[in-house]
């Protein structure tokens, strides 16, 4: 089985600053780490490599620096690393993003399954793994929490959902987004980070990839973000405390004070 | 401090602080508590590679030596001295192996060690034979291809959960401390059992138990180097692993030095944080100079040894566990001072190492054993420059 992982470095904070005139994150001086989602992504690629065999390739696009994220994906057992980089990308949207990762998927040759963590924690927006399946016009199953069973030609997935899950089946090759519920990462080894020191990661440029100008970079990103903020922060709460009755007198009084009632 | 560690040796140092904080801390607390063999924590070292870091690689270990068990130890301890163990005593039951074993004993016990599929125990202490190795009561006698064993040995470390024993039992009475051997027992061989687990006041989460051997028939090959070597054996193996408890020591001393740091910048009195207070800042600085003389001897004392290992490291290694020990008694004293009350109650983990600090003055040959070998390394070097 030939696994494809797609993961994206983002910055160890939650705490993002943003540049007002770009609009884009500041990665400067901020601790990059591997998205925590796509830790998950990683462990299962792993696990099904362990399972049925095969080798787990794992796939970012990003600046120069983003190799660190991919060394580490290394020393957790990940057999190939692809870096996706070239100054044409600076400004990708999710779209130009998913775009260039699909080229660059398909430039890896035959692949079986993809999978993406179900978002990243600096943009939030789910939309990569989605987007890569599209271009690649193969079925994308989100929110994986589970995997059934695995075979040569289909796999069995449990889709989270608001309530309970759905069993999916879907033929392969195709491509999951997964949950934290899905498993627990593993730490790397001693052995596995001596390898990821030596690793040889594979660059793709543009070229590399025969991608489109048009659908790349700042071009190939129709999304424009007009304005971003900080939510107002809401005031501290309250605790009401007491018995039940001196609550439900406080309670009443407050709605009361505040004209609710 | 810069110690000029190899990349090698900062990735052993980062891996193991990863395993103590995502896998140790959640869960000392609880071992510390029930007093359960932390297996969890074993697997998690073994997936690291972490349980093999001295052992060669031909016996599938990274092949380091005592620096870098003294490293991994060091860091797994400033999260949980106790939980640590495992590996530690372990390396202390490994070291009689790969000093003296033969090829054959190497090659068939090594690989599951360094592995990490298997944890092994080294066993001296008798009731009667603590400090005073040489009145040991466990017997072996020979019986054609067979040795059997009888007696009881007690507070054994990893006992009852290792499958792998080093034993030190008399061949010949008569000749005292010559008459002792070494023996490598099997978990599950007839005749061996265990006996009391004991209640302990720190490092709770290891198993200290008693080994009971009743006509335990183990084959001849299970002899380590030849017979009366024992407490030979013995004293090479101390040498070579009395720094890993020193840097068990240091590693709970470090924690509780940063640990107290940290909770003094955190904590107001009188309006502002106890860190300014020059009470506490001195306390702090006594704290650290004296960590960092520890650390300083550790790595010094391990270096020497793994530069040359036939040689003889008793004074320096007995240094590098009585100060290191010490200094962990004293320094998480103060840190639980540095807490204050909160520093006392069980729900802070500063009283914890005051109680797993206390061993390391007591194990591997006590403080004041460890002061009699450097005395006498002392008046050996002097009479032998004249």
């Amino acid at each position: 089985m030939n696994i494809v992982v797609c993961i994206k470095q983002v910055p160890a904070t939650t705490e993002v600053k943003i540049n007002p005139e770009t609009n884009t994150l500041v990665r400067e001086g901020v601790e990059s780490i591997i998205n925590p989602f796509d830790m998950y992504a990683i462990e299962e690629g792993l696990r099904i490599k362990e399972k049925v065999g095969g080798i787990v390739t794992v796939l970012t696009m990003g600046p120069p620096q983003a190799e660190t994220a991919l060394k580490e994906a290394i020393s957790l057992g990940c057999d190939e690393a692809v870096l996706v980089s070239d100054r044409a990308f600076a400004g990708s949207d999710t779209l130009a993003t998913a775009y260039t990762l699909a080229r660059s998927i398909k430039k890896i040759d035959d692949f079986d399954l993809i999978i993406c963590g179900k978002q990243a924690i600096d943009g939030d927006t789910a939309q990569v793994g989605p987007g890569i399946s599209e271009e690649l016009n193969i079925p994308c199953v989100t929110y994986v929490k589970k995997i059934e069973k695995i075979e040569d030609d289909k796999i069995c997935v449990e889709r989270m959902m608001e309530e309970g899950y759905a069993v999916i089946q879907l033929p392969i090759p195709c491509l999951i987004t997964v949950v934290k519920e899905i498993n627990e990462p593993r730490l790397p080894s001693l052995r596995g980070m001596m390898k990821a020191k030596k690793a040889q990661i594979t660059i793709l440029n543009a070229a590399d990839i025969a991608a489109e100008n048009n659908r790349i970079g700042q071009v190939g990103s129709p999304t424009l973000v007009s304005k971003i903020f900080a939510p107002p922060f809401k005031g501290e709460g309250e605790m009401i405390l007491g018995d039940v009755g001196e609550q439900v007198e406080k309670l009443v009084n407050k709605l009361k004070e505040t004209k609710v009632i | 401090m810069n110690y000029f560690l190899s990349e090698e040796q900062q990735m052993i140092k980062e891996l193991a602080k990863k395993i103590a904080e995502e896998k140790m801390k959640p869960v000392r607390e609880k071992y510390d508590e029930n007093g359960e063999f932390p297996w969890e924590i074993v697997e998690a070292l073994a997936d690291a590679d972490l349980c093999g870091l001295y052992i060669p690689e031909e016996y599938g270990g990274f092949g380091g030596g005592v620096l870098e068990l003294c490293l991994c130890v060091e860091e797994l301890c400033k999260i949980d001295g106790g939980i640590a163990l495992c590996v530690a005593a372990t390396a202390l039951a490994t070291f009689p192996l790969l000093l003296f074993g033969t090829e054959e004993q190497k090659k068939k016990f090594l690989p599951d060690i360094a592995s990490g599929k298997k944890i092994a125990a080294f066993a001296v202490t008798e009731a009667n034979a603590g400090s005073d190795a040489a009145g040991i009561q466990t017997t072996a006698r020979k019986e054609g291809d067979f040795y059997i064993l009888n007696g009881t040995k007690c507070f054994i470390t990893n006992g009852g959960e290792a499958e792998i024993y080093v034993i030190i039992a008399m061949t010949n009475k008569g000749k005292g401390a010559r008459g002792a051997s070494a023996f490598i027992v099997e978990k599950d061989t007839p005749g061996f059992s265990f006996g009391k687990k004991e209640n302990k006041m720190g490092i709770r989460a290891s198993s200290t138990r008693e080994l009971v051997f009743n006509e335990c028939k183990i084959p001849k090959e299970n002899l380590i180097s030849r017979e009366g070597q024992g407490f030979i054996i013995t004293m090479k193996t101390f040498d070579a692993s009395r720094p890993g408890v020193a840097a068990q020591a240091l590693g709970i001393a470090a924690g509780a030095l940063e640990d107290a740091v940290k909770y003094s910048r955190e904590r107001i009195q009188f309006g502002r944080p106890i860190c300014s207070f020059q009470a506490v800042q001195h306390m702090l600085a006594d704290m650290a100079t004296k960590v960092e003389a520890a650390r300083a001897l550790i790595y010094a004392t391990a270096r020497t040894i793994d530069n040359d290992p036939k040689a003889r490291a008793t004074k320096c290694s007995a240094m590098s566990k009585l100060f290191a020990s010490d200094v962990a008694m004293e320094v998480t004293t103060n840190a639980v001072q540095v807490y204050g009350g909160y520093g006392y109650m069980r729900e802070y983990p500063m009283e914890k190492r005051m109680r797993d600090a206390k061993i390391t003055q007591i194990y591997e040959g006590t403080n004041q054993i460890q002061r009699d070998e450097i005395a006498l390394a002392l008046i050996k070097e002097s009479a032998r420059s004249k």
